[in-house]
């Protein structure tokens, strides 16, 4: 065994009730770090979750109209309110090859082209209205993959075929096989046949969206080959505005991110992290300045000891490569505790509080990036809540240590 | 005077400590001891004797003049020079046994030879149980130290100190602390390692009855070496 880690060793098995202690304080703040971290990634992960679930990334459409102010000419003068016209159904210009080019970007996992408008379904004497995705089914499971959400039927949107949501069948007493008239705003209609009803677990999204194929969508709403936008899901979510703005300014379309799109969701999503960065940051301090302590309070009762190693030749890099180990040794013992503990109170958490179908409120996210860390973090903890009282072990003056006892 | 026999001679050396007054505690001291002899260093309480063998066995540097080790002139030397030669050519037995506790009596013994090869080898165990033998502690190898007798812990000292095999020991009072009986034994050890392997001894002692059994005798009296007795019998003092 190397000489340093023996002595080290020893040490710390000197120092019992010490070592204890502090590995049962490293062991704490491991654990609230890991429960901590767990939970509020768990949380994150599933509210973006459930954010981005049934939504793209990135979302393409026509740039808006841009209103132009008018002369007046009765009286020379601009008339200072200028009235946003009325948003007309337009198509992306050239959306094949931009869709193309955009699925060649490797950060691009999926795209899809859509028709989006609003319409009325009607069924008999009732009503409602509704939002029509004309979507090409295949690409469009890259976005959200309805296939895997349906409760009823089969996701068959070809033809006059229509999937529609639980909630809208239930308001209209629709079933499978049975049919639906789509009317849109320029009294264009369809007569659609329901094969399948969907399930999104969004109440408001199971009422309102009527899926139904690419070309029925561009015919409904007089988009003759023309599509409405273009949407995307991209490798790293949180790159999702940065790609936005990239493609707003390579097309000058209306490119929006789901993080604009979401911004509060997102904005409480990055309070949460900070918060639990901030007390992470204050555990970790609190270990650092526990270690230091105990190691200090060490490096003083050992005294004569560490003169005694210098007297028959200890180096002083020695010394304090022996003090540095206790601290990485107390680190690593900690955090695996800290693991043990850690991993309890997750799991523990999550089984006290659960949905009735069982599943958790408050689902906990144990990964090994985050032992791998606290791993890390601790043994680093270790090393620099060690420092100070390794330099001072190592300046020790083996004269002074031995004559005073 | 051969350069070659002597594993320590000291020129001129003068010690103060530094505080508002400023104090000389050893005024222009000249020793050397040779290959193989077994010296005895006396003199009152407070005359210099510890602060002297902190500075020959290289744990304090002298306020002025030489320390040579092996002929070697330390001077110059930092301290990972000085920890390397204190190592390798001195060894050390204090009054307070000043065994790590917390480890067994071999590894006491053979931990100068990990320290000074940075790992541990199997050779080493065996170099410690001979020397634990020979020194009346075998069956006591694997016991802590903090589990031993006074006397006993005292012994292993002595044997960690021959486990680099120095060419000097250097002990300060290491019968102080005991009863006769143990005291009496701790020399004899010591005086035989020192006949059967050669090994030059410094001992501090305050004992007249253990001086008279050494080679001879160096007088401190308030930091100066009284008596003349500098160097070697038969052979010229080096002042
Ligand atoms: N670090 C120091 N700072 C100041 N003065 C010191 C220091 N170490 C020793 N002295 C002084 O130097 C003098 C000699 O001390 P030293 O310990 O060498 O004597 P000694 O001969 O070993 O005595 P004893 O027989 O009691 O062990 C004493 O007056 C002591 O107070
Ligand atoms: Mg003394």
């Amino acid at each position: 065994m190397r000489f340093e880690l023996q002595v080290a060793l020893r040490f710390l098995q000197e120092g019992r009730v010490q070592t204890a202690l502090i590995l049962a304080g490293i062991g704490t703040g491991v654990g609230v770090i890991i429960f901590l971290s767990a939970l509020i990634a768990g949380l994150q992960e599933s509210i973006i979750e459930r954010t981005l679930g049934n939504q793209a990334h990135v979302i393409l459409q026509p740039p808006d109209e841009v209103a132009r102010p008018q002369l007046d000419r009765a009286n020379e003068a601009i008339l200072e309110h200028v009235q946003r016209p009325a948003q007309r159904l337009r198509s992306i210009l050239g959306w094949p090859g931009l869709l193309t080019d955009l699925r060649r970007r490797p950060e691009v996992v999926a795209a899809t082209p859509t028709v989006e408008g609003s319409a009325f379904a009607l069924r008999g004497t009732a009503n409602r209205s509704v939002a029509l995705r004309g979507v090409e089914p295949e690409s469009y499971a890259g976005i959200l993959d309805l296939r895997s959400k349906l409760t009823a039927g089969t996701f068959d949107v070809t033809g006059t075929h229509a999937v529609v949501g639980v909630e809208l069948a239930k308001e209209l007493g629709l079933a499978v096989g049975e049919t639906l008239r789509l009317v849109a705003p320029n009294d264009r209609s369809e007569v659609f046949t329901i094969s399948g009803l969907f399930d999104v677990g969004n109440k408001d999204l199971n009422l309102r969206w009527v899926f139904i194929s690419l070309r029925a969508g561009q015919t409904l709403v007089d988009l003759s080959g023309g599509v409405s936008t273009l949407q995307l899901k991209v490798r790293d979510i949180f790159r999702a505005e940065e790609m936005a703005q990239e493609i707003r300014a390579a097309t000058g379309l209306k490119v929006d991110s789901w993080m604009t799109l979401n911004a509060q969701i997102l904005m409480g999503l990055r309070s949460q992290s900070s918060s639990s960065v901030m007390i992470q940051f204050f555990v970790i301090v609190a270990v650092v300045l526990g270690i230091a302590s105990v190691l200090v309070v060490s490096v003083i009762q050992k005294g004569r000891q560490i003169g005694i190693l210098r007297a028959f030749g200890t180096r002083r890099e020695q010394i304090l490569r022996i003090f540095l180990l206790q601290g990485g040794l107390l680190g690593l013992a900690g955090s695996l505790a800290g693991i043990l503990l850690g991993t309890f109170l997750a799991l523990a958490f999550q089984s006290t509080a659960t949905n009735p179908d069982g599943s958790p409120i408050f689902p906990v996210a144990l990964t090994a990036v985050l032992y791998v860390r606290s791993v890390l973090v601790a043994l680093g903890t270790g090393l620099v809540g060690s420092w100070l009282p390794a330099r001072r072990a190592a300046a020790l003056d083996p004269a002074v240590a031995i004559r005073y006892e | 005077m051969s350069e070659a026999t002597a594993v320590l001679e000291l020129r001129g050396v003068r010690k103060s400590y530094p505080g508002a007054v400023s104090t000389e505690v050893l005024h222009g001291i000249d020793i050397r001891v040779d290959r193989g002899e077994f010296v005895a260093l006396v003199g009152p309480s407070g005359s210099g004797k510890s602060t002297l063998l902190n500075i020959l066995g290289l744990l304090d540097r002298p306020t002025s003049g030489t320390v040579e080790i092996l002929g070697e002139d330390c001077t110059g030397l930092d301290d990972a020079g000085l920890t390397k030669l204190r190592g390798r050519s001195l060894g050390f037995v204090f009054q307070f046994h000043h065994l790590l506790p917390a480890f067994t009596a071999e590894e006491n013994v053979y931990l100068p030879l990990m320290a000074d090869k940075g790992h541990f080898e199997p050779g080493m165990r065996e170099r410690a149980r001979d020397l634990l033998g020979r020194i009346g502690l075998e069956g006591f190898e694997t016991r802590l130290a903090s589990r031993l007798s006074g006397g006993q812990q005292q012994r292993v000292a002595i044997a960690r100190a021959l486990a680099m095999s120095p060419a000097l020991v250097l002990a300060d009072e290491p019968t102080g602390n005991l009863d006769q009986a143990s005291g009496q034994q701790a020399f004899q050890f010591m005086r035989r390692f020192n006949r059967e392997l050669g090994t030059a001894f410094l001992l501090v002692t305050h004992e007249p009855r253990l001086a008279a059994l050494c080679d001879r005798t160096l007088t401190l009296v308030d930091g100066r070496i009284v008596g003349g007795e500098t160097g070697p019998k038969g052979s010229p003092a080096v002042a």
